[in-house]
């Protein structure tokens, strides 16, 4: 009986090791690989001191993306999206305490939130999908769904810690759905339908720098003085005169998990609106780190599989050689 | 329209003032949904003496079409309406009769062959060759050919001429089909209603007369500006709706108080027309069906007035978003509550196995220890 | 060292009869699931996308099947030559649990027909996990299945073919290895993705070395645990000093992984929560309970020579990493927004019918295929 070689086992042991430091190291990793917002990214800042609920997002969202209706939330004669689905990409939800009468209270108030897809910088989606169906335009940096690439397999769904992607449980042959934020609509010039449905100019479409300047901006207000705002899209040039609101002074989006193209701005603390309070590196850079570190260009599994080969063979060799030598005398049994 | 060229068409006219014209115009622009600009040509239009003459043709019918045109104030039909859209034959308010108005006909037909709008009042029986019908010794269906054949556009007014209405209801006796069913090669506006308002067939007119073309059409042939959208969408009891306050029973509370009539039978959700906008006979706001109270009837749709029974419930088209909004976190309806025969199955499963493994470990020990023996022998 | 044999004897057993009726139930809930989708038949929601069909038969049920993984590393890599009865049984189970699990993901997934892509160079994503799950578990599949193959030439007498394929087996046996630690590394690297949903008590970027742990503790067990039923049901003999002897690697593996886990937990200070008494904190308990218990049995020699102790152990060891794997993936996978799930029993049905299949194809398998390696009469007599 052939006895491990102090050399093989000390082999073993290394590799066990590296694969823990690199489980350690990714930690740190993250960081060299997070994703970065392009100059040409577009998205939505969704003011919700301005949202007055009217829903007119969401009709319009139906139409331009014809989408069913769904009649959920117990009512049979409206479509009453009571949160997203296969069937809804866009949904206005209200957040009340107490008495629900001061609007952008968090205490005996209410607000609203408008809920869909956040087209993270760094989307948890996009890194799960096994064939690229979830990818974010290189350009516009809008994730993305492609249905002729897509399995079905609702990893996306797993890692998307806004809960957006939303399957076709009812299809025999289901797709993913998502908001694509009006991608058919941008490529002719247009902007998201939700933007340009909003009468009070609480969803803004534009660059992504140009809405982290105006977020900016509209973080150093005085609460009670008017100021203009821009309506539907930042570049359209239409104002309107609001009274500023006292806002929390934290915008949604641009730093969470790496940041997001659709970005939140609130007069009620974020948790209220049931949005994740989570880290500032994307669980995607994390995993990306862990799985970058261990196959970069396949070369570790090379390795370790080309000394898995050299070993084996020259085992199974000194088996056999064994093994014939054991045939001679098999009837001296075995104890 | 300046005042002079006002002055030429005034005496035409029969005295009415230039302001008030000006304002049946805009009236007319306004239902159409066109700008102001469109207003001087609206004007020029109707008052122009070559404008295309206009032959009505009545068929299977009650004559209400003709009523409800008769009661229009926008303009009145004694002031204007016949120089408006210069009728040239009309059945009902001719003043000849017998020979003499079909004779009439027949020259206006020749006079304007290929220029004049023919407005069809009424289905057209098939059966038997179309013998349940007959005007001046023809059959209605052999002169609606006769007619049509030379005429520049064919307007059905009302739903027995869109497609068949009352009169082809069922079991439909005399075999009674719309317009469209019998003039194939020429375009066929549809303008449905039991009966249609006056002001959405008087705008189709005065628009081709104004524009030399038919207003723009959906795909039944309808006129969009006035059967683009659903009579719920501009409904004045949307609210109501919208907030779940509904008229349960006729004279019950909620009916009293004026809530949606959805739960009576109302078809405003599955029919297309400007009722809830433009209201019935110039009689001020809430002059229409729903407005005093009655679930619409759908008589404009196809498929649902004289069809779908007045007080069934119908669907909902284009469903919008209701006043209601959705809460931050909802208790999930799918997978939300394990019933108790799963939970049942996975532990009686999960038990079998266990007592299966403890058995199977019990009978090891009897073996284990024969095992011993035979080790020890 | 003796050959392997069939073992011969009847196919339709009792067992297999009950394995058929649930294989029948469940292809009804199947063709119910093609023709009206995955939510008329299932429990799983946008908040669950996965239930059991992936927790059980793809995440635990591939665990189950790292006995042919385990012993190829032990004897062909480490060289321990004296566990090469064992290889042939563990590959078998190995060969259908995998197979099985490849099979129930096409239960799972919605758009099946499309899963081509995962081999179009242009679609395929490498930064994804489950891109290199799916490719290793499809080519582990394979690999298992030639592993196997010599069984199969035995049988049919094909020797020139089993001489060619011994010649390059090698490179299938270090596959074998190589896949195996890859792909049960990443199962854990999955769940890094799901972030805050998963409980602070499982979620760690050490997931992949710990779910690379619980597939080796997993396959000695299985090891154990098949060989134990197989040597009894079959009268194959006592292997209980075998076992035991690959109990005591098994201990120093489950030892490694507990110092490594429970340090984890303890460095990112979710350790009292482990206390707190929540349902959550009891399962982390109850997950730790069952392996320190079957650590203590395997630690004492005179438990490690007794079958029945073994068999117990082992069985607690199964537990202990099918609940670690299930925790990850479905009870401490917590979404929020109102969503829960249970199995239906439809769901339930189809992973108790996978079960079916893989002990009614095994029955059949070492009966009519070179698997065991039968012991002289003497011992099985008794």
């Amino acid at each position: 009986m052939q006895k491990i070689k102090r050399r093989d086992f000390l082999k073993g042991a290394a590799g066990s090791v590296a694969l823990l430091s690199v489980g350690v190291q990714s930690q740190s990793a993250e960081a060299s690989t997070a994703a970065e917002r392009g100059s040409e990214h577009v998205g939505i800042l969704y003011d919700s001191t301005l949202c007055v609920g009217c829903n007119a997002c969401m009709s319009a969202c139906k139409e331009a993306n014809d989408m069913p209706p769904d009649p959920t939330g117990g009512s049979i004669t409206l479509d009453n999206a009571d949160d997203l689905s296969e069937n809804t990409l866009n949904v206005i939800k209200m957040f009340v305490d107490g008495n629900g009468e001061t609007k952008d209270s968090a205490v005996d108030g209410y607000a609203f939130i408008k809920r869909q897809c956040l087209h993270c910088v760094d989307p948890g989606c996009a890194s799960a999908c096994p064939v690229s169906a979830l990818y974010k335009d290189e350009h516009t940096g809008i994730v993305k769904y492609n249905k002729n690439a897509c399995i079905g397999c609702r990893y996306c769904q797993v890692a998307c810690p806004y809960l957006i992607p939303k399957f076709e449980w009812n299809d025999w042959y289901p797709q993913i759905v998502k908001c694509q934020l009006c991608d058919h609509l941008i490529e002719k010039g247009g902007v998201s339908a939700c933007c340009s449905a909003c009468p009070t100019g609480a969803a803004l479409f534009g660059k992504v720098d140009d809405l982290l300047k105006e977020s900016a901006r509209r973080l150093t207000m005085e609460p009670g003085v008017e100021y203009a705002f821009p309506v539907s899209s930042i570049d359209a040039g239409t104002v309107q005169t609001h009274k500023a609101s006292e806002y929390v002074p934290h915008v949604y989006g641009e730093h969470e998990l790496g940041g997001t193209q659709v970005m939140y701005m609130s007069g009620v603390p974020f948790d209220k609106f049931g949005l994740p309070d989570v880290p500032k590196h994307s669980y995607a850079a994390i995993a990306n780190g862990i799985q970058g570190t261990l196959y970069k260009s396949m070369v570790l599994p090379a390795i370790v599989f080309s000394g898995l080969a050299y070993f084996i063979n020259k085992h199974k060799k000194m088996e056999e050689a064994e093994h014939d030598t054991t045939n001679s005398n098999e009837d001296g049994g075995k104890s | 329209m300046n005042q002079k060229d006002f002055e030429s068409v005034q005496e035409k006219l029969g005295g009415v003032s230039r302001r008030d014209f000006m304002k049946i115009c805009s009236a007319l622009a306004a239902t159409m949904a066109l700008s102001e600009v469109a207003v001087p040509k609206i004007a020029n239009a109707i008052t122009d003496p070559s404008r295309p003459p206009v032959i009505w043709l009545h068929g299977s019918e009650c004559t209400g079409c003709t009523m409800s045109l008769l009661k229009t104030e926008h303009p009145s039909l004694e002031e204007l309406i016949l120089n408006v859209i210069s009728l040239e034959f009309h059945e009902t308010v001719s003043a000849g009769a017998g020979h003499q108005a079909l004779e009439a006909l027949e020259h206006a037909m020749e006079e304007y062959a290929g220029k004049y709008v023919l407005v069809i009042e009424g289905a057209i029986p098939l059966k038997d060759e179309g013998v349940y019908c007959r005007v001046g010794g023809k059959n209605f269906v052999d002169e609606v050919h006769h007619v049509a054949e030379k005429a520049a556009a064919v307007i059905a007014t009302g739903s027995c001429a869109a497609w068949g209405g009352v009169a082809a209801m069922e079991p439909n006796p005399t075999g009674c089909v719309g317009v469209k069913d019998v003039v194939k090669d020429k375009p066929v506006v549809n303008i449905p209603g039991c009966p249609p308002n006056p002001y959405n067939l008087l705008s189709t007119v005065v628009h081709y007369l104004t524009f030399g073309r038919l207003p723009s059409l959906d795909s039944e042939n309808r006129p969009k500006f006035a059967y683009g959208r659903l009579i719920h969408e501009h409904c004045e009891r949307r609210p109501h709706f919208d907030n779940g306050r509904f008229a349960r029973a006729f004279g019950d509370e909620g009916h009293r108080q004026g809530y949606c009539l959805y739960y009576l039978g109302c078809k405003g959700p599955v029919t297309y027309a400007n009722c809830s906008t433009l209201n019935f006979g110039d009689a001020g706001s809430g002059c229409w069906p729903v407005g005093i109270g009655h679930p619409c009837f759908g008589c404009a749709e196809a498929g649902v007035g004289f069809n779908i029974p007045q007080f069934e419930v119908s669907p909902v088209l284009h469903k919008t978003p209701g006043a209601a909004h959705a809460p931050i976190d909802k208790e999930q309806e799918r997978g939300g509550k394990a019933s108790g025969a799963e939970i049942a199955l996975m532990a009686g499963l999960g038990g079998a196995a266990i007592g299966a493994g403890a058995v199977f470990s019990k009978k090891l020990g009897g073996k284990e220890s024969d095992h011993a023996k035979n080790k020890e022998a | 060292m003796s050959e392997a044999k069939p073992l011969g004897g009847r196919i339709f057993t009792p067992t297999v009869f009950v394995c058929l009726l649930f294989i029948g139930v469940a292809g009804f809930v199947l063709v119910k699931r093609f023709i009206y989708g995955l939510g008329p038949v299932s429990n799983m929601s946008d908040g669950y996308p996965w239930g059991i069909w992936i927790a059980y038969d793809v995440v635990v049920g591939s665990a189950f099947a790292c006995g042919g993984y385990v012993m190829a590393l032990m004897v062909y890599v480490l060289n321990k030559g004296q566990y090469h009865p064992l290889v042939r049984p563990a590959l078998l189970a190995s060969a259908f649990g995998y197979t099985l699990a490849g099979v129930s993901v096409f239960f799972d997934i919605g758009r099946y027909a499309h899963a081509y892509n995962l081999y179009l160079p242009w679609q395929m994503n490498v930064h994804s996990v489950m891109f290199e799950v799916a490719m290793c578990i499809g080519t582990y599949i394979f690999v298992l299945w030639l592993e196997f193959t010599p069984a199969f030439l035995e049988r049919w007498k094909q020797k020139g073919l089993n001489k060619l394929l011994n010649k390059v087996i090698f490179l299938l046996i270090a596959l074998g290895v190589l896949l195996p630690t890859m792909h049960q590394s990443s199962l854990g690297s999955m769940m890094i993705l799901a972030g805050y949903k998963l409980d602070p008590l499982w979620q760690t970027p050490l997931l992949p070395l710990l779910f690379l742990g619980t597939a080796l503790f997993m396959g000695f067990a299985m090891v154990i645990f098949e060989g134990t039923i197989s040597s009894r049901v079959y009268n194959l003999g006592d292997e209980t000093s075998m076992f035991a002897k690959v109990s005591r690697i098994l201990y120093w593996v489950i030892a490694v992984w507990m110092i490594v886990r429970l340090h984890n937990v303890f460095v990112n200070g979710h350790l009292g929560d482990a206390f707190s008494g929540s349902f959550l904190g009891n399962m982390f308990l109850l997950e730790n309970l069952f392996l320190v218990v079957g650590m203590t049995i395997i630690g004492s020699s005179k438990f490690r020579s007794s079958a029945r102790m073994l068999f117990i152990a082992a069985v607690l060891i199964l537990c202990a990493g099918a609940l670690y794997r299930f925790n990850v993936y479905l009870i401490a996978f917590k979404p929020g927004a109102g969503f829960s799930y249970f199995p239906s029993w439809g769901e339930q049905m189809v992973t108790y019918a996978l079960i079916a299949t893989e002990i009614a194809a095994y029955t059949f398998f070492v009966k009519y295929f070179p698997v065991f390696e039968v012991h002289e009469p003497v011992e099985s007599n008794s």
